[in-house]
């Protein structure tokens, strides 16, 4: 197919995605919706800058502003860790992007749950922040292992499509469509691929 | 044999990419001020311009004041997030319907009140609830901000083809009961979850009975069980409200239209990857006592007890107990309340006001309660006044605010206070969603002006 526009690409700056090793922060909590993620009073910014810090802000922060010591992004073990585990149906509700801009900007490039909500799964994938879709029993054993030491490491290989529990030695196999796929790997945009069918939109339209 | 989803479907497959998603025409894109800056931007820094400026229509609503909306919006965050929708607006070409335009309100409720709404159609906004315009038998669903600017610059989206979901609703509703319990307990038994990665069509008898504005309640909420959107094949009802409205087809247009219109719908013995089943009669009033919308029950039953939870999911479940300061196995009729919210894309509409009304007519507000009646729109403003329906709610000790989404997602000033229990006739009832530290309590429009009432949640069937 000749929806690879490289030589317009070139002119963007594009992330992209391939493996990663990190340690994980775990948030074992079921139906984690994206105003946990990033509450709607920060939603008032109109570039996609500086959601980070604000990044499970109610649980992450006093009325004050300060840190809260029992939450785990607060907590030193976890610092660096470019992973966030979490329990199932992981950003439900509000198709906010800016749910996947503070996942991204805090610095999180994946997330791994067992069920993710529709939208939120887009909009991460549209930032270059991998959705890794994993079973119960894995994902239980994470949380496990991480809970026993918090510097267990998971590896991700998007061209292999594998997750590996780099502590219990256990691996998994995970979906993504392969033009997604492709998209992150390569560092490629959906816009320049819809207006490389401006011929076949224009036909569409003038046969209603 | 094929489903209402498909037909509309098919009809706008632009192309399908191999072992990817389809490139999917859409005919009508809605725009406010929270979700699109960023899909401005982006635009300019890539040099293009809106590839379909007449298909996309902007209204701010979610930052907006509900008081003095002809005075400049005092938090300046606010004021520069409307203002830059605006300047996106006359730069890009886009019709927009700024504050203080008769057309200005919350999003779902201007769309389908000016006749852009309509079957058949495509349509997509930055935002979840735009499952709602499925009322009218389209293909109507929430993206973001990334696919905001795809739809500006192509008039097009890459979706996956979502599965498809029939449930169905026989017999009738018991009276008392709103097209907002009906969702409320189809939320309840599917989950939050419940329908992820699926498009529902709504269909039974149940469903052919509810107004154009009950079905909108109803569509709307398909989110809340994960739902990609959720749709109703157009009927008469659907061909009544439709007609005569601005932007709906006319003379010629019109016949073509309904023509058209009339053939969609599921064909006998089509199939769908999943069917449900739920019997209308058997549905109460009903609440909310948790922190998800599919934490929900009818009104005088009880919290379910920590042995009725799934073992994975105790944890969320006490934490959301905890949040909103009861116990498992608790009762919640009679509880005293703080705040009352009629409004939203949820229930913002003539017919909420109407039997929100017409519950008071001739009752007092009770002393402990505030309570917020945010219509959804400026043209249901007027509808409202034009019945006299104002004159009831001020008799009872009531007061209209300006519309637009105000307590739903408190992004303007009307936030419940941290620790305060609202009867919210709004769509989410997550933790900090109306206030940090504000504790919702999800219901249809009687069940709040019962509330409203008494100061208590109670039975709107019990006055």
């Amino acid at each position: 197919m000749a929806y690879w526009h490289i030589d317009l690409l070139a002119y963007f700056i594009v992330m992209k995605f391939d493996k990663l090793t990190s340690t994980c922060v775990p948030l074992p909590i079921e139906n984690v919706d994206t105003d946990q993620i990033i509450p709607a009073r920060f939603l008032k910014a109109t570039t996609r800058e500086g959601f980070g810090d604000n990044l499970f802000a109610d649980w992450r922060y006093d009325k004050e502003g300060k840190p809260l010591a029992n939450f785990v992004l607060n907590n030193p073990l976890y610092k660096n860790a470019e992973i966030l585990v979490a329990g199932k149906n992981f950003g439900s509700g509000s198709s906010r992007e800016h749910a996947a801009w503070a996942i991204a900007g805090y610095g999180f490039r994946v997330v791994i749950s067992s069920f993710f909500a529709d939208i939120f799964r887009n909009n991460a994938l549209n930032n270059f922040v991998l959705p890794v879709i994993v079973s119960e029993g894995f994902l239980a054993e994470l949380f496990a292992d991480i809970e026993k030491d918090p510097q267990t490491t998971v590896s991700i290989d998007l061209e292999k499509q594998t997750i590996t529990n780099n502590s219990s030695g256990k691996s998994e196999s995970f979906e993504i469509n392969g033009y997604k796929k492709n998209c992150l790997l390569n560092g490629y945009d959906d816009i320049d691929f819809l207006l490389s069918n401006k011929s076949l939109i224009e036909t569409w339209e003038s046969s209603k | 044999m094929t489903t209402l989803f498909d037909k509309i479907w098919d009809a706008h497959v632009i192309t399908k990419v191999e072992d990817g998603p389809t490139q999917l025409y859409i005919d009508r894109h809605f725009c406010h001020e929270v979700t699109s800056p960023q899909a401005f931007d982006g635009l300019r820094k890539k040099g293009l311009k809106v590839f379909r400026p007449d298909k996309t229509t902007a209204t701010p609503d979610h930052n907006i004041p509900t008081e003095n909306q002809d005075k400049p919006i005092q938090d300046p965050v606010s004021k520069f997030q409307v203002d830059t929708l605006t300047r996106n607006c006359e730069e890009f070409g886009i019709t927009l319907y700024g504050l203080g335009h008769k057309k200005n309100g919350v999003v779902h409720v201007v769309g389908p009140e000016n006749g852009l709404t309509q079957p058949g159609m495509t349509i997509v906004c930055g935002d979840s609830h735009t499952s709602t315009h499925g009322a009218f038998g389209s293909i109507a669903f929430g993206i973001g901000t990334s696919e905001v600017e795809m739809v500006l610059a192509s008039q097009c989206i890459l979706q996956s083809r979502p599965k498809t979901m029939r449930i169905n609703f026989t017999g009738e509703l018991k009276p008392g009961v709103t097209s907002k319990d009906m969702a409320l307990y189809m939320i309840s038994k599917l989950t939050t979850g419940g329908a992820t990665g699926y498009f529902v069509e709504y269909a039974g008898e149940a469903i052919r009975n509810l107004s154009m504005e009950g079905r909108m309640t109803l569509c709307n909420l398909s989110i809340e069980m994960g739902a990609r959107g959720g749709l109703i094949a157009p009927d008469e009802v659907t061909f009544e409200y439709v007609k005569g409205r601005e932007f709906a087809p006319k003379g010629e247009e019109w016949d073509k239209a309904l023509a058209y219109w009339k053939t969609l719908k599921t064909d006998e013995g089509a199939k769908f990857d999943r069917e449900i089943t739920f019997n209308a009669s058997e549905i109460e009033p009903m609440i909310t006592y948790g922190t998800n919308p599919g934490m929900g029950m009818a009104i005088n039953d009880s919290i379910p007890t920590l042995d009725q939870i799934d073992e994975a999911g105790r944890i969320s479940f006490e934490k959301s107990l905890e949040y909103m300061g009861f116990k498992p196995g608790e009762k919640l009729i009679g509880k005293s309340i703080d705040y009352v919210f009629l409004g939203s894309c949820t229930n913002g509409r003539i017919e909420d006001f109407r039997l929100f009304a017409d519950f008071v007519k001739g009752k007092k507000k009770a002393d402990n309660v505030i309570v917020w009646l945010v219509p959804g729109s400026w043209q249901v403003e007027e509808q409202i006044r034009k019945e006299g329906l104002d004159k009831i709610l001020n008799e009872a000790g009531f007061v209209l605010r300006q519309p637009g989404c105000s307590a739903c997602l408190a992004m303007n000033e009307d936030k419940v206070p941290a620790g305060k229990y609202a009867v919210s006739t709004s769509n989410r009832n997550f933790e900090g969603r109306q206030g940090p530290g504000a504790r919702t309590l999800l219901a249809s429009p009687l069940v709040a002006a019962a509330a409203a009432i008494t100061g208590k949640i109670t039975d709107p069937r019990s006055l």
